[in-house]
C-alpha cells in the first residue's frame, strides 16, 4: 500500500514542502525539496521522528523553585507525553549541577532525564 | 566616586561574552551590572535547546549557554553586582546604580559597554479593542512563569504574533497540559523560525493563521474569549471572517524592542529602523569610549551572534582603556547605506584604518524575497554580488567586507548594501 505524507523541511528558511511516497514502511520517493537536505530530512522524520524534550521539575529546599530538565539526546516524537508524564511526577533535592541525571531510562526510551542548571541549596 | 576601566550595563549573553573578552584583551578592572538577581539574563528562562550550535558546535538549551559563560566570569574572577539598577549614564561615562546594600552610587568609567538587551512589545503598543482584563501576558512572562516560578498562566490559550518566543510558548504550554487553540500572525509570513513552526505548532497540530488578527477581547475581570478575523493587503480586518475563540489566556508575541531608555539619557545617537544605537566599525557608539553589543543595538535571532559581536565590543572597548580613554577622531570615515529591501546595517560607519581584517555586517530585508541577489555597491561600483535561494525578515543576513580590498579602492564615500533582483 502507497502512503502519501506531507512535510515542510526545516533545513532552511525556505521551508519547501515535502512529499513523500512510503510503501510498506519504506520510503519510496522524497518530491518537493530543492536541496538534499530535504530528502535526508523526509526520511528521517516519516521512519524515525525524534524529538529533545526540554521541561522543569520541583526542586526542594533549593534557592530556586524550578530546575530546568531535558532528555539527554533525542527520543521518538510519540514518547514526548510519556515522557513528560515522568518529569512531571518527579521531585528532587537540592543542590543539583548541569548534567545530573534526574530520571534513568525515562518511559523506557534508553535515555535519561538531566539537570541543565545549577541549583543550589537555600 | 570608584572607578572602573570598563563598567558593563547587563549580566545577559552580550555582557558575560563582553567582559570576557575584555579580561583576555589584559582589562583588569571591570564590572558587570545587572539588575536581575543572577546573571544570564533571558537565557535562563530558555529552557528549550536549540542554542549554541555555532559557539560551541554543539546544542544546548538556554541556562547551559548561559553557564558557559558565567563559569569563565567566575574563573576570571570578573566583578559584578547584582540586583542592581543603572539609573544614568552621563556623556562622560559616569554610570550612577542603586541597590539595596549600596544605596545610590556613581562609578567613572574608562569604558561603558551597553548590553541590555531588549523588551517584549506590550498590548498598549498593539491597539487591540475590546476589555483589559486578567490572562493576557507578553510569551516572555509567560515563559518566565512557566519556567522559573512553575507557574502555569491557564489553559486554554490564544496567542497573537508568531515571534519565536510565542511559537516556543505554544509547545511548552501543550507540554504541561495547555491546549493551544490557534496563533494568529498579521503578517502573510511568520516572523518566528521554519524550524519553530514545524516542531512547536505542527508537531502538536496548533493551527496557524497568517494574514490574521485579533479584532475583540472580551471578559470583564479575565479574559473569556478573543475574536479573530483575516486581515487583507491593507491589513485591516476582512468582515465576514471573524471567528471566536473561548480562552482563558492571550499570549503576545510581537515583536521585540531594544532597551535605550540609559543610552538616550546619555544622548547616543540612535538608529530609528533599529531603536538601537548607530554604532561605527568598533561598535562605539557616537559617545566616545560607549560601545554597544547584543539586543540592545538590534534584535538577534540567534545568541551565538549576541556573543560574537559581544566579543567584538569587549575587544574594542579594551583597545579604548588601552589607548588611555581618548576620543579619537576618524580621518577618513565611510557612511553604510542599506536600500531597496535592505532595512538597516549594523554597523552605520567604517573608519577602514581602525577595521579587523575582515568586518562583518549585519542587515535585515523588509520581505520575503526569493532567489534575490544582496549587491554591495562601493560608492557606485558593485563590488560583491550575492545570489539568495531564500531571505525573510525574520532571518538577519551578513555580508562580509575585507579590510584589504578598501584600502585598495580607497577614498571611498559610501558602501550601499541592496537587495535587487539581479
Amino acid at each position: 500500500m502507497t502512503e502519501l505524507r506531507e512535510l515542510t523541511c526545516i533545513g532552511c528558511p525556505m521551508g519547501c514542502q515535502l512529499h513523500v511516497e512510503i510503501e510498506d514502511g519504506v520510503v519510496k520517493n522524497v518530491t518537493g525539496n530543492t536541496c538534499a537536505t530535504g530528502d535526508v530530512y523526509a526520511r528521517k522524520e516519516v521512519t524515525n521522528p525524534t524529538r529533545i524534550v526540554t521541561s522543569t521539575v520541583v526542586i526542594k529546599n533549593g534557592d530556586k523553585p524550578r530546575l530546568s530538565v531535558k532528555t539527554e539526546s533525542d527520543v521518538p516524537k510519540k514518547a514526548i507525553f510519556k515522557v513528560m508524564d515522568e518529569i512531571n511526577h518527579v521531585v528532587v533535592e537540592a543542590p543539583t549541577e548541569i548534567g545530573d541525571t534526574i530520571i534513568e531510562n525515562v518511559a523506557d526510551t534508553g535515555v535519561s532525564v538531566v539537570a541543565t542548571r545549577n541549583i543550589g541549596k537555600r | 566616586m570608584s572607578k572602573y576601566d570598563i563598567v558593563i550595563v547587563g549580566g545577559g549573553p552580550a555582557g558575560l561574552a563582553a567582559a570576557i573578552s575584555a579580561r583576555k584583551a589584559g582589562v583588569q578592572k571591570i564590572l558587570i551590572l545587572e539588575r536581575d538577581h543572577e546573571l544570564g539574563g533571558i537565557l535562563n528562562q530558555c529552557i528549550h535547546n536549540g542554542f549554541g550550535l555555532h559557539t560551541f558546535k554543539e546544542e544546548l538549551t538556554g541556562p547551559e549557554y548561559a553557564y558557559r559563560y558565567m563559569k569563565q566570569v567566575y574563573d576570571e574572577k570578573i566583578e559584578y553586582k547584582l540586583n542592581t539598577m543603572v539609573m544614568n549614564i552621563s556623556n562622560d561615562r559616569v554610570v550612577t546604580a542603586m541597590n539595596r546594600e549600596d544605596g545610590m552610587f556613581e562609578i567613572e568609567a574608562g569604558a561603558v559597554i551597553l548590553a541590555m538587551g531588549c523588551r517584549e512589545r506590550p498590548r498598549g503598543a498593539l491597539n487591540i479593542p475590546g476589555y483589559r482584563p486578567a490572562g493576557i501576558f507578553s510569551a516572555g512572562t509567560a515563559q518566565r512563569l512557566v519556567n522559573m516560578e512553575g507557574y502555569m498562566p491557564g489553559r486554554e490559550v490564544v496567542i497573537l504574533g508568531s515571534g519565536d518566543i510565542g511559537l516556543i510558548m505554544a509547545r511548552r504550554m501543550t507540554l504541561e497540559g495547555a491546549k493551544v487553540k490557534v496563533v494568529a500572525e498579521l503578517m502573510p509570513y511568520s516572523g518566528g523560525l521554519k524550524r519553530n513552526i514545524v516542531q512547536c505548532l505542527d508537531d502538536f497540530g496548533i493551527p496557524l493563521k497568517l494574514s490574521h488578527t485579533i479584532i475583540d477581547i472580551e471578559g470583564k475581570d479575565h479574559i473569556s474569549a478573543v475574536t479573530i478575523a483575516e486581515v487583507g493587503p491593507d491589513r485591516k480586518p476582512v468582515s465576514g471572517t471573524e471567528e471566536r475563540y473561548t480562552c482563558d489566556t492571550l499570549l503576545l508575541s510581537c515583536g521585540l524592542i531594544p532597551e535605550n531608555e540609559l543610552s538616550r539619557g546619555a544622548g547616543v545617537e540612535m538608529n530609528p529602523v533599529t531603536s538601537g544605537p548607530i554604532v561605527d566599525e568598533s561598535l562605539e557608539t557616537s559617545i566616545p569610549g560607549v560601545f554597544a553589543c547584543g539586543n540592545v543595538l538590534h534584535v538577534h535571532d540567534l545568541v551565538d551572534f549576541v556573543s560574537e559581536e559581544a566579543d567584538r565590543a569587549g575587544k574594542n572597548a579594551a583597545k579604548f582603556v588601552d589607548g588611555g580613554c581618548k576620543a579619537e577622531k576618524s580621518k577618513e570615515v565611510i557612511e553604510l547605506k542599506a536600500e531597496g529591501g535592505a532595512r538597516y546595517t549594523v554597523p552605520s560607519t567604517i573608519d577602514v584604518s581602525k577595521m579587523d581584517d575582515l568586518l562583518t555586517v549585519r542587515f535585515r530585508v523588509g520581505a520575503v524575497y526569493k532567489d534575490a541577489f544582496v549587491n554591495v555597491y562601493v560608492d557606485d561600483n558593485r563590488v560583491m554580488h550575492i545570489k539568495k535561494r531564500i531571505m525573510a525578515p525574520g532571518e538577519m543576513e551578513q555580508v562580509i567586507l575585507q579590510k584589504s580590498k578598501l584600502e585598495a579602492a580607497g577614498n571611498i564615500k559610501k558602501i550601499t548594501i541592496k537587495v535587487e533582483e539581479e
